[in-house]
């Protein structure tokens, strides 16, 4: 059976995975709460596409001989048991904040599933295809955001550059290569995701720029998401989530 | 922001190749760009479109209703019914038209 501990590439889909279902249940927390109509929808638009490639690359992960199914590792598994980036368990904050760390993950998910559609893993490679066009969108739509938001009223400036400040620590964990995540580079599977670095810096410093939002300087960078430390904010993110599963298993509409 | 609402625009989906942009409705948006992308996610959610115009409806340039009588009305089939060419006789050959 294939664990998380004993098989770099289901760990590494866990980790692919967790990101995206995290992230795409952040963002139906806005659900009805957006500012406007338009934005609520194409909140859960973006929340859809993330939660329908955690779904797949689930599917992958247990089709190496994981255990149980996609909702057991949705519903069923502990926080740290989770191994997503720390940015993307962040809280909503307000819309500048939600924005500054849709900004930050799209950036690096275009990058990712662009490299990742010639994984050696066919069926990796059919979902990061597929992702890399939905993820351009959500970096489209939150670039657009935050250029606005940033260099439009005072207000609305200072909230982008506190959310970009905010945030910035939690941005260097996603272009960490681990033991495992090496093993999995080897294969081909993988790709190493510090390479990353470089395209990424350049389209946040191109919308940074626009936005007239100043860059925060690199100092320390938070890590550990990735192993399965957490902020508190993710256990409480999934006690809401995982309430209705773990109160009524079994449950069916 | 000064102003509380943001403009007005109205979108036009095409469906298909060789079919016109038809008017599906209307959204608000604080500029051209962000009524494309606003557009995007309220009405192509479900495939509908090719292709999407927005257009502010501020430029929409409407006839009005009270005109009608004046405007339109003149040209309706029972008023001038020889602009339609139902006087003429088609051959069978022709077939189905």
């Amino acid at each position: 059976m294939a664990t998380a501990q004993t098989n770099p590439h289901y760990r590494y889909l866990l980790r692919l995975a967790d990101n995206a279902l995290v992230l795409g249940h952040r963002l139906t927390e806005w659900s009805s709460r957006a500012p406007t109509l338009e934005e609520d929808i194409a909140l859960s638009n973006i929340a859809l596409d993330l939660i329908g490639q955690a779904r797949a690359l689930y599917r992958r992960a247990i089709a190496l001989g994981g255990d149980g199914d996609e909702d057991h590792l949705a519903y069923l598994r502990d926080a740290h048991e989770f191994l997503n980036v720390q940015l993307v368990e962040r809280p909503n904050g307000d819309f500048a904040a939600t924005m500054a760390r849709q900004l930050c993950y799209s950036a690096f998910a275009v990058q990712l599933w662009g490299e990742l559609a010639r994984s050696n893993d066919s069926e990796l490679a059919g979902i990061a295809a597929k992702a890399e066009k939905e993820c351009v969108y959500h970096l489209r739509h939150s670039s657009e955001w935050v250029i606005r938001l940033g260099d439009g009223t005072r207000e609305s400036r200072e909230r982008m550059q506190r959310a970009i400040d905010d945030i910035w620590m939690f941005t260097g964990e996603m272009f960490e290569v681990d033991e495992s995540d090496r093993a999995m580079i080897a294969a081909g599977i993988s790709v190493d995701a510090s390479k990353l670095l470089l395209a990424w810096n350049e389209t946040i410093n191109d919308v940074l720029a626009q936005a007239t939002i100043k860059r925060p300087a690199d100092g320390w960078m938070i890590s550990g998401g990735r192993q399965g430390t957490h902020t508190e904010h993710l256990g409480h993110m999934l006690a809401q989530m995982q309430f209705l599963r773990r109160a009524y298993p079994g449950a069916t509409w | 922001m000064t102003d509380k609402n943001w403009p007005l625009y109205e979108v036009f989906l095409r469906a298909r190749n060789g079919l016109a942009h038809k008017h599906v409705g209307s959204l608000h948006a604080m500029d051209d760009e962000m009524a494309l992308q606003n557009a995007r996610d309220v009405y192509t959610r479900r495939g509908e479109a090719l292709s999407i115009w927005v257009v502010p409806s501020k430029s929409i340039i409407a006839s009005e209703p009270s005109e009608k009588e004046t405007l339109l009305e003149p040209s309706t089939p029972e008023r001038k019914p020889y602009r339609h060419p139902t006087f003429y006789d088609i051959p069978d050959e022709v077939g189905h038209m």
